[in-house]
């Protein structure tokens, strides 16, 4: 199933609110989800766990260390859907 | 060089009686029962269908992520530790002499219980990452100490029911020790739950008085049939007497001296003739250099069990003699409920709140006093305690045989 980039981020940016209590207005596609959003390690497990649930996708976790941004995650997860 | 002595400077609670120390102490003083009929499908499963659940969710003090990472233990431990700290008037602090020392009986047990359901039934990648951290019984004290940055030593004693008192007296030896000059303190459980509660009703335990669960938790009364489990915890902030001085810090009270001693009797039944309670209690009379003379007012540990409660009251008598006619006895966990790793840390908030009120808090549900209870029971209503110079006990005892004795006294 063809997601589109909009559909992700804003499902993304549920997800991040919710597990991480990151007000979904202040996450954008060139923010880092350690630096700029403080997403510790556990909490990066849950997002991505999340994640799949919602857009049915397998997000390896040998990846996951290459999602530093959410655009990262974005791009990730509208590719792994196609 | 003389010993560092050690005050309390500040006070937290979360429990049935309220959500801070304030409403916590009227509701007590008035004899408010906390204790409810559980609505959970579950209480079908057993034989007990109440419990004395903290009288303000959590969710109602805490930041909503906050409520998701943690345990309900250790959110009792950081709004209780919150309090505590805001009330010693957040001490401006070098972290290397701050320490935390939080207890809990049992620790993160509904999160593993949970958790374990979520493996069940969702699989292995569905089990929460924080399930670790939240289950671990030191979880309550390592998340206190992370918010406040402490850097001098972060503890968790666990001795059962005795180890809310435990906490509070090793966090007293780490300030005579000179390891710290302030340490958060105190004890917390959050066990309401099918399987505690099944455990502890196999065992006999847990009152059965489902018809009247606000005259279940009783104390001394001939009628009594078992424990009430409550949940929530208490905190109290020990500091160094010199170092609260300094900084103009409001003093409640000192924390004077402690006893520990075991059974080596029985792992849950208490050892009927209470040698291990009285040795506890003269060794802690003994490291405050006071006597049974000096002592006016004592929170008992009586948990409403048949047998404990007079074991307890005999070890009393036994211990502080002629002078226990001068001791009220108040036995607040027929107000509370039991709130096990929790019980000896809101038992000392009451006591220092006692001493600074000049208050015993009252005993309900006393309706025919076990004639074999031979110490003066406060009932019924709260008991003005004297002025001038006056000390007092809080004992706790665990399943393990564990005897904790902690002394507190006016400044």
């Amino acid at each position: 199933m063809a997601l589109s980039q909009a559909d992700v981020l804003a499902g993304l940016k549920e997800i991040v609110e919710e597990v991480a209590g990151i007000p979904a207005a202040s996450i954008e596609l060139g923010k880092n989800f350690t630096e700029d959003l403080e997403v510790d390690s556990l909490s990066m497990v849950e997002v991505v766990v999340a994640a799949e649930e919602r857009f049915g996708v397998k997000i390896p976790d040998e990846k996951v260390t290459d999602l530093v941004t959410v655009g990262d995650a974005v791009d990730f997860i509208v590719n792994a859907a196609k | 060089m003389s010993q560092r002595r050690v005050v309390i400077t500040g006070l937290g609670a979360t429990t049935p009686l309220g959500g801070d120390v304030t409403s916590t102490w009227s509701a007590l003083l008035a004899g408010t029962s906390g204790v409810r009929t559980l609505t959970e499908d579950w209480t079908s499963l057993l034989p007990v269908s109440f419990a004395a659940r903290v009288a303000i969710e959590p969710s109602e003090q805490m930041e909503r992520v906050e409520i998701r990472r943690l345990d309900r233990s250790e959110q009792f431990a950081l709004i209780a530790s919150r309090e505590a700290w805001k009330d010693a008037g957040s001490p401006d602090i070098d972290k290397e002499r701050l320490g935390v020392v939080i207890a809990s009986g049992i620790g993160g047990v509904i999160t593993m219980l949970d958790q374990y359901d979520n493996l069940n039934n969702k699989g292995s990648r569905l089990v929460s990452p924080h399930t670790v951290p939240m289950l671990m019984p030191n979880g309550p004290a390592a998340n206190v100490g992370l918010e406040l940055q402490a850097k001098a030593g972060v503890h968790t004693p666990v001795s059962a029911c005795a180890s809310g008192a435990e906490a509070v007296g090793y966090a007293l030896e780490m300030i005579r020790s000179n390891r710290a000059d302030i340490i958060v303190s105190g004890g917390v459980e959050a066990a309401v739950h099918q399987l505690p509660m099944a455990g502890f009703a196999a065992m006999k335990a847990l009152s059965t008085r489902n018809d009247d669960p606000a005259r279940a938790s009783r104390p001394y009364d001939v009628d009594r049939d078992g424990f009430v489990l409550g949940e929530g915890g208490g905190v109290l902030i020990l500091e160094e007497y010199e170092h609260a001085k300094a900084r103009g810090a409001k003093i409640y009270c000192e924390i004077a001296g402690q006893g520990l001693t075991s059974d080596g009797y029985h792992i849950a039944a208490p050892d009927p003739d209470g040698a291990g309670v009285q040795r506890a209690i003269k060794f802690a009379l003994r490291d405050s250099g006071l006597s049974t003379k000096d002592i006016v007012h004592l929170n008992a540990h009586a948990t409403s069990t048949p047998a404990g409660d007079v074991a307890e009251a005999n070890a009393l008598r036994a211990a502080l003699g002629s002078d226990s006619d001068h001791v009220a006895v108040s036995a607040t966990k027929s107000m509370t409920g039991h709130l096990l790793g929790g019980a000896g840390a809101i038992e000392s908030v009451f006591l220092v709140k006692a001493i600074q009120d000049r208050m015993a808090p009252p005993t309900i549900n006393i309706d025919n006093l076990d004639p074999a209870v031979t110490i003066d029971v406060v009932r019924d209503k709260p008991r003005a305690l004297p002025v001038g110079d006056i000390a007092a006990l809080n004992d706790s005892f665990g399943f393990g045989g564990h005897n904790v004795v902690l002394v507190f006294k006016s400044l």
